[in-house]
């Protein structure tokens, strides 16, 4: 290995390294602005210049390759006076309002110019001031402090997949801005208030509330989709100002969705539920916790003593953590209910029975950039877990191979190799057809085969199934969509006969921060228990709903409202006022994720566990407590835990290490039977990104963005809009079964003519039914 | 914002361009898209811009990062003759200063401005890379005026209907 010195110091480099790279891993600092180790060199700032010995000018660091004897000095009177220089420079026209500046304390250019700057400048003339741009609700800009690092226009190049920032104009008129006003609709693009070193980018909702040094940081995990990102929780006063990236390169490596950043908005929203309350005929009487929780033991015992066990149906969410899950699982248990389930966006419960174990993603999070062949069943990834959307692109960057089978076709910000774009009663079909490809080049495609061999195969399907035989790493991956079809498990067996016959791995990209974490728990139905479909369709006398919006959760969602409106009893556990307090008769009000302790199972199996960041807020208690003293009132044995971390114990007696052994994703092949694809126009009702859970529901910044907006609009082709006469913009009337709602048409070409886009799990859409379906539209 | 369509002939010259880079790299030949269609419309209107960026599948900002560096494109409406003076310190050192003074005193118009009657375009322009013929100017991106004076200047004005 080559060894460079640096600061006198011997350091090993790695064929490729820089200088700046060596030093990072001997911990030798170098300032700089422009660097940063997820991004490629710009090399524009100069800050990190070093002196180099036999070279007679100062080099930058970051774009200087280290090689072998060379003798670097970074503090060195050449060094020093060329930094200073460079400083001096920086700051000429940037307008040092570091006392009205939000990143005041954690700016790098005010750490840097401290430690490496003049004491005064020389430069008296006026400086240049540039216009605000308007990014959207996210980001906020204060463009007259850029020092042009180019550092927000590479993230959107090269890790954001799409290039909305750029840097027109030339020399000191070099501006950053968007084309034209647009605002910027990444679902990353929060990132770019990170990697901002000065106060040009910074966050909107969090602007002018907290002073950084104000703020102590505490480290979470994020609660939405499968990943679950590491959060740092920046609090004061008890009270959560912020969520930022907390690094953790096998997870989320430096970044944060927009979703993970900004929901901790809806933590300190006046739809929390602060106290319990009981239903005095059609009014809310709030009373104490005692009052609460025997009215709640003792209403749901005596539906158990009159109607037995199975007459009360549980639904919980599966983003709460392992441990309440776990005590709801043992509450129901004890009183003798086999129903309970977190699957209410599931529709197919016919793989229940015939798995191998916990589905899972089948594979280490940090493998998917390596990968070679990967195929992508039903997953509008870039919506469903937008960082592993991320992790595909870096992927395709390397040269993988990118095959999708969707209803639209979307732009995943990264090239697609093959794609089979086909409405969702096809896709059954467009699985077989690849494992039919793969059957005819002499593949084994298991038990499927017979189902398979009629099909007749598109050169689409025969490409998919050539690019997933070469390659060396490679994966199939079942999305939200997939879990969430009338087929999935048609869809699954597929998948996994694809996977047998190409050496693939199988996974599934997990929606919910604990999917995996619920099945853990035991959150499913036992043996002659229904599960979540099947709890609102045969109605139930008594209901516990442990985080969940029923109407919001689970479609079609009148059949959820019917359900619960006809209960004896609805138990509610909630941390906002939902839907769902229209029909309930006790609120018992929950903390969210920053106020208890608890822990995340990801979609990798990986167990995370996180204490309450802030105090909960007014009368409302960790649902564990809540949970186990249900189970004291109700005398039931074995509730006496006294801490976050018994319950899980209990749950998880093995610890981490007996998770892996339980994760499993295999299927016994099912006959396939749905090869013919319906008739007429079909929907395609994805849960769009902001409205996953309800957290990001009540999250006042991302309900403004332009992609929440974009969920409240019908999509259609142009095509199937000029044959029916309809027009963009205007209403149109969408009639589904026996519902209809009127939402603004929009038109997207990347959809089939057959197949429109409505949000499901949408409060304009509730009126509607099956997310997958088929639909009508209608003139106004 | 409308969206516009290159005509066929533009994307005949464009097509030319890009058929000297591998096929990958379409956007290699954005300068040159940028130029065929502004000599086709006289100027780089933003959706001119996004439909050049279109055509070479690049994103629009980064078309746009182009047009704005380099000081032939024009952004807005020019009139049926742009003069672009050099103001760089060698055509200075011969007196650039002083033609671009009597260009304006002659036009009633400063850099970057047309004349009312729309015949006229003045504009600063750097280093053309000719600097032992200074002054000098450009006439419509095309043709060079070397070795100015006043006299040569009115000259030129006349001639350009
Ligand atoms: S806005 Fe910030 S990140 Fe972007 S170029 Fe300017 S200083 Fe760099
Ligand atoms: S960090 Fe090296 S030039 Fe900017
Ligand atoms: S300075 Fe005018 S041409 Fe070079």
């Amino acid at each position: 290995m080559p060894v460079i010195t640096i600061d006198d110091r011997q350091i090993e480099v790695a064929p490729g390294d820089t200088v700046m790279d060596a030093a990072h891993r001997a911990g030798i600092y170098i300032p700089h602005f422009c660097y940063h180790k997820k991004l490629s060199i710009a090399a524009s700032c100069r800050m990190c210049l070093v002196e180099v010995e036999k070279v007679p000018k100062p080099l930058p660091a970051c774009a200087t390759p280290a090689t072998d004897g060379m003798v670097v000095r970074t503090h060195s009177d050449k060094a020093v006076t060329a930094q200073k220089g460079v400083m001096e420079f920086l700051l000429i026209n940037h307008p040092l309002d570091c006392p009205i500046c939000d990143q005041g304390g954690e700016c790098m250019l005010q750490d840097i110019a401290v430690g490496y700057g003049g004491i005064a400048s020389r430069y008296a003339e006026p400086k240049r001031v540039v216009k605000e741009k308007d990014l959207g609700p996210l980001v906020a800009t204060d463009m007259t402090r850029c020092i042009h690092c180019s550092r927000c226009v590479r993230f959107g190049q090269e890790i954001a997949g799409i290039m909305e920032l750029g840097m027109p104009g030339r020399g000191e008129h070099t501006e950053v801005m968007p084309f034209l006003e647009s605002q910027v609709t990444s679902e990353l693009s929060g990132n770019v208030i990170d990697l901002c070193p000065v106060g040009a980018l910074t966050s909107k909702p969090f602007r002018y509330s907290a002073r950084p040094w104000e703020l102590s940081r505490r480290k979470s995990v994020s609660p939405h989709d499968g990943l679950g990102s590491n959060l740092a929780v920046h609090v004061k006063d008890g009270k959560v100002f912020r969520f930022l990236p907390l690094e953790n390169e096998a997870v989320n490596e430096c970044w944060l969705a927009d979703r993970d950043r900004y929901s901790y908005q809806a933590l300190n929203s006046e739809e929390r539920v602060t106290r319990p309350m009981v239903r005095q005929g059609s009014d809310w009487v709030e009373v104490d916790w005692q009052k609460a929780l025997a009215q709640a033991a003792g209403a749901l015992k005596v539906i158990h003593d009159t109607h037995g066990g199975e007459a009360i149906g549980f639904l919980a969410s599966p983003h709460q953590t392992l441990e309440e899950l776990y005590l709801t699982r043992q509450l129901a248990g004890a009183l003798g209910c086999e129903n309970i389930d977190t699957r209410l966006d599931v529709a197919d419960f016919s793989a229940d029975g015939k798995l191998a174990g916990i589905p899972w993603l089948g594979m280490p999070v940090a493998d998917l950039d390596k990968l070679d062949r990967v195929l992508l069943v039903g997953s509008s990834v870039r919506k469903e877990q937008p960082l592993i959307a991320q992790r595909l692109r870096q992927a395709v960057k390397r040269g993988a191979r990118l095959n999708v089978v969707h209803a639209a076709d979307d732009d995943l910000l990264c090239r697609v190799a093959n794609k089979l774009i086909a409405k969702p009663s096809a896709w059954v079909n467009a699985l077989a057809q690849i494992a039919n490809a793969l059957r005819e080049s002499g593949k084994d495609v298991g038990a499927v085969a017979s189902d398979v061999s009629g099909v007749a195969v598109s050169d689409a399907a025969r490409r998919v199934a050539e690019s997933l035989v070469s390659g060396e790493r490679k994966a199939v991956f079942l999305g939200g969509l997939a879990s969430q079809h009338p087929n999935a498990a048609q869809l699954h067996s597929l998948a996994q006969a694809i996977a047998q016959a190409t050496g693939a791995a199988l996974g599934f990209l997990v929606s919910a921060a604990n999917q995996v974490g619920a099945a853990l728990a035991g959150c499913r139905p036992g043996a002659n228990g229904r599960n979540a479909q099947r709890m609102l369709a045969e109605p139930r006398k008594a209901y516990v709903l442990l985080g969940v919006e029923p109407t919001l959760d689970h479609e079609p969602a009148a059949q959820a409202e019917s359900a619960l409106e006809s209960a004896e009893l609805v138990v509610l556990l909630t941390a906002f006022k939902v839907k769902a307090m229209d029909y309930a008769h006790v609120v018992l009000p929950i903390a969210p994720f920053t106020e208890t302790a608890g822990a995340f199972v990801n979609m990798e199996g990986r167990l995370q566990a996180f204490n309450g960041v802030v105090p909960p807020q007014g009368e409302a208690r960790p649902a564990w407590k809540v949970l186990r003293v249900l189970g004291n009132q109700l005398q039931l044995s074995d509730f006496d835990y006294d801490s976050a971390e018994s319950v899980r114990k209990a749950a998880l007696p093995e610890g981490e290490d007996g998770i892996a052994a339980r994760l499993d994703n295999g299927i016994c092949a099912l006959p396939v039977t749905h090869l013919q694809a319906g008739d007429g126009v079909e929907r395609l009702g994805e849960t769009p990104i902001y409205q996953l859970d309800p957290l990001v529901r009540r999250a006042p910044a991302l309900q403004a963005t332009q992609v929440a907006a974009d969920a409240a609009v019908c999509w259609a082709n142009g095509a199937l809009i000029q044959r029916l006469g309809l027009s963009v913009d205007r209403p149109v009337r969408v009639v589904q079964d026996s519902g209809e709602s009127v939402l603004k048409l929009g038109r997207d070409d990347r959809l089939p003519e057959d197949v429109v886009r409505v949000a499901a799990c949408h409060r304009l859409t509730t009126r509607l039914g099956e997310r997958f379906g088929a639909l009508r539209l209608e003139k106004m | 914002m409308e969206k516009i369509a290159l005509s066929a002939e533009s994307r005949a010259l464009i097509d030319l361009e890009v058929a000297k880079f591998p096929g990958e790299q379409k956007q290699s030949a954005v300068m040159s898209a940028l130029r065929i269609v502004q000599t086709e419309k006289g100027w780089l209107a933003p959706e001119t811009i996004e439909a050049v960026a279109e055509y070479l599948g690049m994103p629009a900002i980064a078309a746009y990062e182009v047009a704005t560096f380099y000081n032939m494109y024009d952004l807005k409406p020019v009139g049926r003759h742009k003069i672009t003076v050099c103001t760089n310190l060698p055509c200075q050192l011969q007196g650039a200063d002083k033609i671009a003074e009597h260009l304006k005193a002659k036009l009633g118009v400063d850099f970057g401005e047309t004349t009312e009657d729309g015949r006229y375009t003045l504009k600063e322009g750097e280093c053309m890379g000719t600097c032992g013929s200074g002054p000098l100017c450009l006439h419509n991106n095309h043709k060079m005026h070397a070795h100015l004076t006043p006299e040569a200047v009115d000259k030129l004005l006349d001639e350009l209907k």
